[in-house]
């Protein structure tokens, strides 16, 4: 950061003085540019949801969590994001771990697939499970007749998340696996450490924080989906009822208040997880 | 080699198999399995259906509202992304990183809460409505609502992207173009922006895929007007509700295939800049 500043010091040097005056000037309405552009766009937007919401102090989120089903859709949407977290932090690890060091056939097919989530959009993954898990599909019905039912239960949330945020935690882990040094594997191989050892005491602290920072962004975008999750949840008050599908309806019956209220509370819990993630790659990136 | 040694060898290479299975299984399950009935059923429905629904009016009405949101947003998010990224970059002031935390705000928002923040602000009794009901411009429940919602939504792609190029490159390049005599313009179309062309073409590539695939804020300010304010995704988000749902498929099915063919250009483009990175 510092080495930058001395170039930009170095620069306003080559560029000598008469230029100065307007080289300065075209910083200031370049970086006026860039504060109107996310201001208007992003801190107005936030502004308006967070004085909606807490406005009258937290009189309107009493009242907004006074409404049937409110706390029921946050602890819904709290405890699915917490599963499919853990879920894909394991899953993701693992894909990971099997396109970077593993050669097998497929091996660059799988890594295109894995990407998928982030091009089809995820109301289209919410129709594809309800097709694929629909009363007329081979699946639902062999669902069925074990007695498990998948569509408009809390299983086709889980479900739907995990699928739009698959690539989550492999994008962080793979650049980091990819520049592992293997020496260090084999060496603890070679002195007689178990695979699930090495894994434990050489691979893991190596990628602690990239597996972390999937994690906490798969966690983040739990909390906001709807597109996936509309269609497959069924929507039922205090059961499949997640928090944003509830804010969705606030807003359809024109509960402006409640609904700001509520959002507020998971943009909250969100924009810390999300700051946080950005320290960690951060932190990653400078000691790398 | 010993009979233990040996024994080990096959037992790692059965705990590869094992992985790689797993592996498979899973994204088998979660991606390919879903993919595949979709495709199945609206196969089965047959060419001369997915002709119908397709040359429906409102089909192609939403794909055209798709359309024009998704160039738009793309356009805005694009310049303005590069003047962010460069500002970010390339300049020390106070409330920098402040304005880098603003630009990851639209990650932690739910598109859901973008959309009622739209409606607070245009909607009935919003800070703004007076204002635009004076002059007769209509910006919620129609489309100026809908482009604000998705370029919002999109704003940090390009400039995540842009951001760490712009870092890695530094300023030699551009420095040494300015001395030699070459005008700001000059320089940023002939050494800056050939330098981040593959970060922006990537950064653009998800923002073109994210806009095509918006629903939760789009659901909330569009006022789901048919034939009128519904893009593509509502259509589909429509049809399956009324219970249409050969239609929602083939439009579902459509716009994924639109998706993926995005898809291919993003990793093309990503193979394209990591093998420029490593060269430089």
């Amino acid at each position: 950061m510092s080495s930058a500043a001395q170039t930009i010091g170095n620069r306003s040097r080559l560029v000598g003085t008469p230029h100065r005056t307007v080289a300065v000037l075209r910083h200031i309405a370049l970086r006026g540019a860039a504060f109107i552009y996310l201001g208007a766009l992003v801190v107005l937007p936030v502004a308006a949801i967070i004085t909606k919401g807490f406005g009258d102090g937290f009189a309107t989120f009493r009242d907004a969590m006074a409404v049937p089903g409110a706390w029921g859709a946050i602890q819904l949407t709290l405890v699915t994001a917490t599963i499919v977290a853990a879920i894909n932090a394991v899953m993701g690890t693992t894909l990971a771990w099997v396109i970077v060091r593993y050669r097998f056939p497929g091996r660059r097919v799988l890594s295109t697939v894995v990407d998928l989530p982030l091009a089809i959009p995820t109301l289209v993954w919410g129709v594809m499970i309800l097709v694929l898990y629909g009363p007329n599909s081979f699946l639902g019905k062999a669902a069925e007749t074990l007695g498990i039912r998948v569509l408009f239960t809390p299983l086709a949330i889980v479900l739907a998340l995990c699928t739009v945020t698959l690539p989550f935690v492999i994008r962080n882990v793979q650049p980091v696996l990819l520049e592992l040094d293997e020496a260090e594997e084999e060496a603890a191989a070679t002195l007689g450490a178990t695979r699930f050892t090495t894994f434990r005491r050489v691979v893991f602290p190596a990628i602690r924080s990239a597996v972390f920072a999937g994690t906490l962004l798969t966690f983040s975008r739990c909390l906001g989906e709807i597109g996936s999750v509309i269609l497959v949840s069924g929507n039922r008050t205090g059961h499949t009822l997640t928090a944003p599908v509830f804010i969705f309806s606030l807003t359809s019956q024109f509960r402006f208040a409640e609904a700001a209220a509520v959002a507020t509370f998971l943009f909250a819990i969100s924009f810390v997880l999300v700051l946080a993630t950005g320290k960690l790659v951060k932190q990653r990136e400078e000691s790398g | 080699m010993s009979v233990a040694a040996g024994a080990q060898v096959a037992k790692a290479r059965r705990g590869r198999r094992a992985i790689i299975a797993l592996a498979l299984l899973w994204v088998s399950l979660l991606l390919l399995l879903p993919l595949a009935a979709i495709v199945w059923t609206v196969a089965r429905a047959g060419l001369s259906s997915v002709a119908h629904t397709l040359t429906q009016p409102d089909v192609l009405h939403a794909f055209q509202l798709t359309l024009i949101i998704t160039v738009i947003t793309v356009l805005i998010t694009g310049v303005f992304g590069v003047i962010v990224a460069w500002v970010l970059v390339r300049q020390r002031f106070h409330g920098r990183s402040l304005l880098n935390a603003i630009v990851d705000i639209p990650f932690a928002l739910s598109p859901v809460t973008v959309g009622l923040a739209a409606v607070v602000l245009f909607g009935p009794g919003g800070w703004f409505q007076p204002f635009f009901a004076a002059r007769g411009i209509h910006v919620i429940y129609a489309l100026p609502a809908m482009i604000l919602v998705t370029i919002f939504i999109c704003i940090p792609f390009t400039i995540r992207e842009v951001v760490p190029v712009l870092e890695e490159i530094g300023l030699d390049e551009e420095d040494a173009s300015r001395t030699l005599g070459a005008s700001v313009w000059h320089t940023f179309f002939k050494v800056t922006l050939p330098n981040i062309r593959w970060a922006l073409a990537y950064g653009i590539a998800l923002t073109t895929a994210r806009a095509i695939g918006e629903i939760g804020a789009v659901l909330v300010v569009s006022g789901l007007i048919q034939g009128k304010t519904e893009t593509a995704t509502l259509f589909i988000y429509r049809a399956y509700e009324e219970r249409q749902t050969a239609e929602a498929y083939i439009v579902a099915l459509v716009l994924a295939a639109v998706s993926v063919a995005v898809l291919i250009v993003i990793e093309s483009l990503r193979h394209r800049q990591e093998r420029e990175r490593t060269r430089t």
